[in-house]
């Protein structure tokens, strides 16, 4: 209990000296937190590969170009951010001063999460940073490499009170959710989720949590297939699948799952040749037990394509099943791996029911070259956000705030609305001690007069 | 579970998607005005009954405030459902990308009793205006508005997409084990620690209105009497029950000495010499809140007031003196009509004393001098601040009303009330075709194919040359 109370009474004494709070402070901070990426690239793509088999230019595009992005976006727009916004004002309030003031909350905790290990704790250190907080960054223990690397780095480039790393598993991540924050962003499972929101009820702390679900991916018959299936395959791969808004299973027409199946079999040659474990582009699963848990998705599956697998390396091959039942093991959890499901469905009001009764997923799919469909399907749906004709772009578009809804999650992040959610939006009104005549209306005793104006 | 099966039709009703549409959205919204309109009389009586509302304030506080939010939803709810679209990087430059709102689904309003109707009106309406379908649970304390809400309210609403849910303690507690797709939350912090351990159950966001002790600091250059009656005003208004009241006052003790005969002066003017036979001050709202607030007159020395009938639960505008922080009226948030004054050396004594307690509702500061009042906005944190007056700032649709650490999380009124109560999904829209944009991004990984990638979607700094 001690060494957590300390590092978070320490960040708390070193917010309250106010030091975090000039814009020159904070733009100081996040260059600093630039040249560490850009400094240590290599040593971060070494842990990225340690932990997750991620090569060079992938992991570099799927976790440092965000970053420098975001760092980019966050000290080029600070200024305005941090700006006090001016209101629309009324007849009463001409004269007066009415604001909204964006403010630090205080002291705010990250908790990352295994598959994007180092972009999923430094996108929203960056906005919290921006926003004027102390931060306490608690990296997964899973990616034991890039959580060891990156409580070495930050103290080197960044304010080492204001912006500790806390490492540790199950044990110190319960202690850390004891202490009293101003803002908890979590990003990992639903089950977990709770326990961090339950925590942070009894300091009435405000939560963004970045949870996960089965991401739908409805294929229409009116479609180009070949485009269709090269998509699906590069974002539901991508990360041995291990990805929040992974395309988690696919629903389609029996009629067509035949030549889903085909073109995504010819897009794995493509991406990773006949032989995918030695391809440099392939990721593994992250553990052992991980690894047991998508394998045992598997079982009484119709395996159209893949299947193979190796213990030792956590290697599972890019597997395809057909025909699955809704109610079957692979249909209720999330997957987290290289495994799609196909799940046919007659229509697309079949596939809108389909989706509607379960939990609203992070990310929802939908291809066709119909306009319509795509409408009608994000209008009877819900979800934390959706592309059409494509997977995952939605979440590299800077100005869309990233998030879920229901037990995908709550809260949102990504560019401003990183700041946004780490800011308190301060409503501010200041009036003149004079003008006290117009305030005489309102005050008693009452007449009818004073009533009717 | 006796509630499950409201929750589930209500669910069903949103399902169906009856309350998507704008024009059923508007149609509820005018059917609410229809409510505040031919239920007035109804209105002004269940006030009066249950805290001795005065007319005035009730037109004032209750229903012109519910008015406004109404019509500024009304003139712009076309504006507000509509997808904003967004910029994006050169890769997706031919897509179209926007931020769609989307209604939650069913959501729970749980109000308080100090202002019955505003304080469940206020959120209804954002509610509706999002396409939500909505249980209210109104307080049981002011049991004549309760009894007002759950038989009228009813019969202007559709009820397969509203309901109104009435009881205590455990009642409510029953309901908050039913899954709900957002909780809406005004009272105590104790009961908001309750009501989201509840929500992490189901991981239903809330927002969640509380409360504090709200300071008021009087620089010493001012002009007396006009602070005094802006104090005065905020203070004893709906006899001191009001969230956002000036809780206590901190001055010098030079400008204590000023302040009470301007303070008494204002209460005169404002109630009379007997304020008991006022008609525009009010009670409090039962016999258990007069008790606790009756109990906190014994601190400091009564300077002004101090008087009290219980057979009318009536105490008087009362300020007190010689306050030491460790004395129970500097426990608790009062929500009566007394007002301490804690006496500081200056400034600066003032903020450190604001700064070792907990963040409240709101932060008032009088002073002529700009810069005292700056000051104190700059070094304290507060849900609101209001400079030179009390409780206006809350009558703006413009700005957004919330707390912040103990006094709550979340905001509303006028769009932020809809944008409370809307989910905002993050949408991208894309071509089939132009295939070949894609390519860089596709495996097998080539240190040329990512430096297209690099060029088509990272965000660059506009001075990075003049840096170098």
């Amino acid at each position: 209990m001690e060494r957590m109370q300390q590092v978070v009474g320490r960040a708390r004494a070193a917010f309250n000296s106010g030091r975090s709070r000039p814009l020159e402070f904070r733009i100081q901070q996040l260059k600093a937190l630039e040249r560490m990426v850009q400094e240590k690239e290599k040593e971060i793509l070494a842990a990225l590969h340690a932990d997750l088999h991620k090569d060079g230019p992938n992991a570099y595009s799927q976790e440092i170009l965000g970053v420098l992005t975001e760092l980019a976006l966050a000290m080029e727009q600070l200024p305005s951010w941090a700006a006090p916004q001016h209101v629309k004002k009324d007849l009463l309030t001409m004269r007066d001063d009415i604001f909204i003031n964006p403010e630090p909350l205080g002291v705010v905790l990250i908790i990352g999460a295994w598959n994007y290990p180092f972009m999923l704790v430094i996108m929203p250190l960056i906005g919290a940073i921006a926003a004027g907080n102390a931060v306490v960054v608690k990296p997964s223990e899973v990616s034991e490499n890039t959580a060891q690397l990156v409580a070495e780095l930050l103290p080197q480039y960044l304010d080492r009170e204001l912006y500790p790393v806390v490492t540790g598993g199950v044990p110190e991540t319960t202690e850390l959710l004891a202490q009293r924050f101003d803002h908890i962003l979590y990003t990992g499972n639903t089950a977990v989720g709770k326990i961090v929101m339950a925590a942070a009820a009894k300091h009435l702390t405000p939560v963004t949590l970045e949870l996960g679900g089965k991401s739908p991916c409805y294929i229409d018959k009116d479609c180009d297939l070949a485009v269709a299936c090269r998509r699906i395959t590069w974002g539901k791969y991508m990360n041995c699948g291990q990805t929040c808004i992974a395309p988690d299973y696919i629903l389609c027409d029996p009629s067509i799952q035949g030549k889903v199946v085909e073109n995504i079999k010819a897009t794995l040659q493509e991406f990773y040749g006949e032989d995918v474990k030695s391809s440099p582009d392939y990721e593994r699963i992250i553990n052992k037990r991980h690894f047991k848990r998508v394998l045992g998705l598997l079982e009484g599956q119709k395996i159209a394509h893949g299947g193979e697998a190796d213990e030792a390396s956590c290697f599972i091959a890019p597997t395809i099943l057909t025909d699955v039942s809704p109610e079957s093991k692979v249909m209720e959890e999330e997957i987290f791996g290289p495994v799609l499901p196909i799940v046919p469905v007659k229509s697309v009001e079949e596939a809108i029911e389909f989706i509607n009764r379960r939990e609203k997923p992070l990310a929802l799919y939908v291809f066709s070259n119909n306009k319509q469909v795509i409408r009608r399907v994000i209008a009877e749906t819900s979800s934390g956000g959706m592309t059409g004709n494509d997977v995952i772009m939605h979440s590299v578009v800077p100005n869309l705030p990233f998030g879920g809804v229901g037990h995908s999650g709550m809260g949102a992040y990504r560019g401003k609305y990183t700041f946004k959610t780490f800011s308190h939006h301060r409503a501010c009104l200041i009036k003149d001690l004079k003008m006290e005549a117009v305030n005489k209306l309102r005050y008693p005793p009452v007449s009818q007069k004073k009533v009717d104006l | 579970n006796p509630y499950a099966g409201l929750v589930t039709h209500l669910r069903a009703s949103w399902l169906s998607g009856k309350t998507r549409p704008m024009e059923y959205r508007m149609a509820q919204l005018e059917a609410l005005g229809r409510f505040l309109d031919e239920k007035k009389q109804e209105i002004l009586e269940a006030t009066a009954a249950d805290m001795g509302k005065p007319l005035f304030e009730v037109e004032l506080s209750e229903l012109l405030l519910c008015k406004n939010e109404l019509h500024e939803t009304l003139n712009n709810l076309s504006q507000w459902m509509k997808d904003k679209q967004v910029d994006k990087p050169l890769a997706t430059r031919l897509d179209s990308a926007f931020i769609r709102k989307e209604p939650y689904g069913v959501v729970l309003i749980i109000a308080p009793w100090n202002y019955p109707i505003y304080l469940f009106m206020g959120p209804l309406i954002g509610a509706i205006a999002a396409g939500n379908c909505v249980i209210i649970k109104p307080s049981e304390v002011s049991k004549n508005t309760e009894r007002l809400v759950a038989e009228a309210l009813p019969c202007y609403l559709d009820q397969d997409c509203f309901a109104v849910v009435t009881g205590g303690v455990q009642e409510t507690t029953r309901l908050l084990e039913n899954k709900f797709d957002y909780i809406f939350y005004t009272g105590s912090p104790s009961v908001g620690r309750i009501v989201m351990t509840a929500a992490a159950k189901h991981l239903t966001p809330v927002t969640l209105e509380l409360g504090g002790k709200n300071p008021c600091y009087v620089s010493d250059t001012c002009d007396v009497p006009n602070v005094a009656r802006r104090v005065v005003w905020g203070r004893f208004f709906n006899a001191g029950q009001t969230c956002i009241a000036p809780d206590y006052l901190l001055c010098t003790l030079e400008m204590q000495k000023k302040l009470l005969p301007a303070l008494h002066e204002a209460i005169t003017e404002f109630y009379g010499p007997n304020p008991q036979e006022s008609p525009d001050f009010g009670r409090i709202v039962g016999d258990k809140q007069f008790q606790r607030v009756k109990r906190l007159l014994c601190s400091g020395r009564v300077a002004i007031g101090g008087q009290t009938d219980e057979a009318e639960r009536y105490i008087a505008p009362t300020v007190l003196v010689e306050v030491q922080p460790s004395d129970p009226v500097m426990q608790e948030e009062i929500f009566g009509p007394i007002l301490p004054i804690v006496v500081v050396a200056n400034m600066d004594e003032a903020i450190d004393f604001i700064n070792s307690r907990e963040r409240p509702l709101a932060i008032y500061a009088f002073s002529s001098n700009d810069k005292v009042v700056n000051e104190v906005l700059e070094r304290t944190s507060s849900g609101g601040f209001c400079g030179n007056d009390t409780l206006m700032h809350v009558t703006l649709t413009s700005l957004p009303f919330g707390g912040i650490g103990n006094s709550g999380l979340g905001k509303y009124h006028g769009k932020f009330t809809f944008d409370t109560f809307s989910h905002r999904r993050g949408c991208l829209m894309r071509g089939m075709g132009r295939e070949t944009l894609n390519a860089p991004r596709y495996p097998p990984y080539s240190q040329k194919k990512f430096g297209i990638v690099q060029a088509t979607s990272k965000v660059t700094r506009k001075d990075d040359c003049i840096l170098l």
